[in-house]
């Protein structure tokens, strides 16, 4: 997928004046942050789960090569094929062989956010395979050819509106306004192609290293279809994934679907393990595993490794006071809210996402709330210590910040510089005591006032015993 | 240099830099013990505590001590529900009463036309009201993905506590996973759009558990 982050600034002012983004935005803040503060005390000792969580993720990342190695042994005797690719592009070039070599004509493809970093579709098209994504959300968005805008509600910007028009327009058929009789559509839409494809797609939610088996969990049941149908599977996840036990991944799966949707646990959880024998009745005969790096590796040993513990729950964006008023897509890549912010600049070049680390407040809500207990803001603080280090800041921004730098160092001028200033800033205010402009500053007062400070430092006040 | 011994490569030289002499055999180790995270504390009633956690999960349950009995209330199940009496089954259930409850169950996997799958499961998890399924000849997959209803009929002692009581058992009766180990909890549901929950998105409308001793 095009990395469009470069664009931030100007997404960032079209989403917050899309009235139904909005809508949807508060929606989702409800519902998934809501939905998880419900069911995330169901875990006796939710601390010691997560530390225990933690834990089992770095494990894996310590070690990444030999858990990889075991987990390819463990799948390959198991009958599993598994493939190997440095890039997005690798990928593609990987699933359009064994699509070539199988003669598949038609994928169908459960959701895959990996395959979103590839642009998977796209290229399958290109060489001639149809490929109809199941998911239905995904499947909404591949008819409205637009980017998925959460890694857990793909379609989560758009209203039930808006989607009757789209099924009434590309169905054909009358339109409708239950959401139930729309997901009915859906499914007899879909149908067909799950039974009539060559060639089944899936995302991994885990690689389990102990089995040589790829872990996923769905609700719908189509990531359950497009595993178990067409003759041939192809699996696609970053290399990142292992976990070492069953056990291990169920300690994972406690916090997985509660951090994510609100779930005790998903509808479906999938573990498979090779392919099908020849007593069996249904299964692939072709299992294909294609392990992504596309960056990660230059990741591990290094000062932003934990961020690879990621499990993609989507409750750092759920929680995100910046992801809930702009929404997916202003991010402008594969991933959004603090994990994407991270995640986008370490994986496709700090010099196309140079906004994104800013894009926070460091109020701390994601990582209070992260099953893996990633410090997101301590890692966004280090991607703009990176910036400033390599000084791709604005000369304003480094003149203002080593201006500030001197006067925290000098106390003396500084107690004088802010004795002026919370006096001019005071006669500012006027009558309403808010100040509707600040010269120099007109971005932040153009969306609030800044309240007038009282006349006095907080030094002086101290001084006199007065209380402030 | 291909692309695995590239990733590989470059996997061991920053893992040598961060901590040189990495400990590998923990590997080993850790594998053999498969230790268990914090577990929930449950109480001792898991039949109680399954069923709680099943119906949560809005599948339905209904019970009986006698198994031949399970026809008939799968068939009075279907008739409130206006579904169809017919559909296929596990061949391990072949055996029951289907044709004197006045329904057409055949033993066989099940096609897109099958509306009502009967299957039994491997065993079944109290923490979450879970089913656990093993893919196999004689437990095919699609029995309890194609049809709208998916009837399990489940044997009450096999009920287990958590998820790693369910692996324990597999590992002690089995040597490897099979092909697909699915868990269900519950008939399909997808919340897209407008994070509104809907049941039966691309699997089962509705999944009865029917618990009867074997």
């Amino acid at each position: 997928m095009q990395n469009t982050s470069l664009q931030f600034k100007k997404q960032v002012t079209i989403k917050l004046a899309d009235a139904r983004l909005q809508d949807a935005l508060s929606r989702l803040q409800s519902r998934f942050v809501g939905g998880r503060s419900a069911v995330i005390g169901e875990i006796d000792d939710l601390q010691a789960t997560r530390t225990a969580a933690a834990a089992i993720r770095d494990r894996v990342l310590n070690d990444l090569e030999h858990w990889l190695l075991h987990f390819e042994q463990q799948a390959t005797t198991r009958g599993a094929i598994v493939h190997w690719a440095e890039t997005g592009e690798d990928v593609n070039r990987i699933v359009a062989g064994i699509a070539a070599q199988h003669g598949v004509k038609t994928a169908a493809k459960s959701k895959s956010m990996v395959s979103e970093e590839c642009g998977l579709n796209d290229a399958l098209e290109l060489a001639g395979i149809k490929v109809m994504e199941t998911d239905l959300g995904e499947y909404i968005l591949q008819l409205a050819h637009e980017a998925p805008s959460h890694i857990v509600a793909p379609v989560v910007h758009k209203n039930k509106e808006e989607i009757a028009d789209l099924f009434a327009e590309k169905h054909h058929k009358p339109r409708k306004t239950d959401i139930a009789e729309l997901c009915r559509e859906a499914r007899e839409v879909l149908r067909p192609a799950f039974l009539g494809a060559d060639m089944g797609i899936s995302g991994g939610n885990f690689l389990v290293a102990e089995t040589g088996s790829v872990l996923i969990v769905t609700n719908e049941g189509n990531g359950r279809l497009v595993t178990t149908l067409p003759r041939v599977h192809v699996a696609i996840t970053g290399i990142e994934k292992v976990v070492p036990t069953l056990e291990d991944v169920t300690t994972l799966l406690r916090l997985l679907p509660r951090s994510a949707t609100g779930q005790s646990i998903t509808n479906y959880v999938s573990v498979l393990t090779g392919n099908k024998n020849a007593e069996d009745h249904d299964g692939p005969e072709h299992f294909h595993i294609i392990l992504l790096d596309n960056g990660r590796s230059g990741l591990i040993g290094g000062e932003m490794q934990e961020m690879l513990r990621c499990i993609r729950c989507g409750a750092c964006m759920n929680h995100c006071p910046v992801y809930q008023n702009i929404g997916g897509h202003a991010y402008g890549w594969v991933y959004p809210g603090p994990m994407g912010s991270i995640l986008t600049p370490l994986l496709g070049g700090l010099e196309k996402s140079p906004d994104l680390p800013n894009a926070s407040t460091f109020c701390g809500a994601c990582s209070a709330v992260c099953p893996v207990k990633i410090p997101l803001p301590d890692l966004l603080r280090k991607l703009r210590e990176q910036q400033m280090e390599r000084g791709m800041k604005s000369r304003r921004e480094t003149f203002l910040l080593k201006a500030w730098a001197w006067l925290a160092l000098h106390p003396g001028t500084y107690a004088l510089a802010t004795r002026i200033g919370v006096r001019i800033l005071s006669m500012m205010g006027g009558k309403d005591k808010l100040l509707h402009t600040l010269p120099g500053a007109s971005g932040w007062t153009d969306g609030r006032d800044f309240p007038a400070p009282s006349g006095r430092t907080f030094r002086e006040m101290y001084r006199r015993g007065a209380k402030p | 240099m291909n692309a695995r011994e590239k990733i590989l490569g470059k996997l061991r030289n920053a893992q040598t830099k961060a901590t040189p002499g990495a400990p590998t055999t923990s590997l080993a180790s850790h594998l053999a013990h498969h230790p268990r995270g914090p577990l929930p504390a449950l109480a001792d009633d898991l039949l109680a505590r399954f069923k709680e956690c099943a119906i949560k999960l809005s599948s339905d349950v209904l019970e009986t001590n006698d198994r031949t009995a399970v026809p008939a209330l799968l068939a009075r199940y279907l008739d409130e529900r206006k579904l169809p009496a017919s559909g296929v089954c596990w061949p391990s259930l072949a055996g029951l009463p289907w044709h004197e409850a006045g329904l057409q169950v055949m033993p066989r996997p099940a096609t897109n036309q099958d509306m009502v799958g009967v299957t039994g499961a491997f065993c079944a998890i109290a923490e979450t009201g879970t089913l656990m399924m093993l893919s196999g000849a004689a437990t095919p997959a699609t029995t309890s993905l194609l049809p709208e209803t998916h009837v399990a009929v489940l044997d009450p002692a096999r009920i287990v506590a958590t998820m790693e009581d369910a692996w324990d058992l597999l590992r002690n009766e089995y040597q490897q996973p099979p092909r697909a180990v699915n868990f269900i909890s519950g008939p399909s549901r997808t919340a897209d759009i407008e994070q509104t929950v809907t049941l039966g998105a691309h699997g089962p409308y509705r999944v009865l558990l029917i618990l009867a001793p074997a």
